[in-house]
């Protein structure tokens, strides 16, 4: 069986690396391997994305349709076919 | 950074209403060849628990919120706005370790005891190491 597609939104800095589209498409069961799909096609998002230890930074939040995946599975949240995810920023300072 | 002096006195008039607290909210427009062309702004709330006179914070469900009706006018979010009550219009160490995506405008007003002061424009390097300034370029200025 293959994986479900996922439509992933990009933010819009974060276009560039993915030859200006806002939306695109991958493959994976859960958001950890949608995530991991992404940065395997655009490997530019990678260090936008994560840090150098290999964790989601901490600004990024994924929502899965108008869910926070922090209140779902985290980035083990199981996705079915067609599942849109965003990747939404969070921002502060001082 | 392209935008209008409507704009830009947006943003001061924001910043002056909600001194002595820190202000916030997004610079709506397009991306153009790597020129972030600011057309509105959109208010958001400063949802920091404490000590909103040096801190500022936009949780996500907000930036969804306003990316949804930015859409509805045809805008992407293009960066970010706050101000700096009594304190220079540069970012700060926090601004810096709290920074999101480069690309990013980051838009920065001074407000000196309640009087809105100069506001600038900042871009985070790809390295995330700093912030550099970007010109702020207003039609005003182009049609002389």
């Amino acid at each position: 069986m293959s994986s479900p597609t996922i439509t992933i939104e990009i933010p819009t800095p974060l276009r560039s690396f993915t030859d200006d589209q806002a939306t695109v498409e991958v493959e994976g069961a859960t958001v950890d391997e949608a995530l991991d799909d992404l940065v395997a096609r655009y490997p530019d998002l990678k260090s936008n994305l994560y840090t150098e230890d290999g964790e989601l930074r901490q600004f990024v939040n994924i929502y899965a349709g108008d869910d926070d995946i922090r209140y779902l599975d985290g980035t083990d949240t199981a996705l079915e076919d067609g599942t849109a995810l965003s990747i939404v920023p969070s921002i502060a300072g001082g | 950074m392209q935008t209008t002096p409507d704009v830009l006195d947006a943003i001061r008039t924001h910043a002056a209403e909600g001194y002595p607290e820190e202000i916030c909210g997004f610079l709506l427009g397009t991306m153009q060849e790597g020129t972030n062309v600011v057309t509105a702004i959109h208010r958001v709330d400063n949802e920091q628990d404490t000590n909103r006179e040096r801190r500022y914070l936009i949780p996500p469900g907000a930036f969804r919120d306003a990316q949804q009706a930015a859409r509805t006018e045809g805008h992407d979010i293009v960066g970010i706005y706050h101000s700096h009550p009594d304190h220079p219009a540069e970012p700060s160490e926090t601004d810096l370790q709290q920074a999101t995506f480069p690309g990013y405008t980051y838009a920065i007003v001074s407000v000196d005891a309640g009087t809105p002061q100069e506001c600038t424009a900042w871009q985070l390097a790809p390295d995330r190491s700093r912030f550099d300034e970007e010109p702020i370029h207003t039609e005003a200025e182009a049609s002389r």
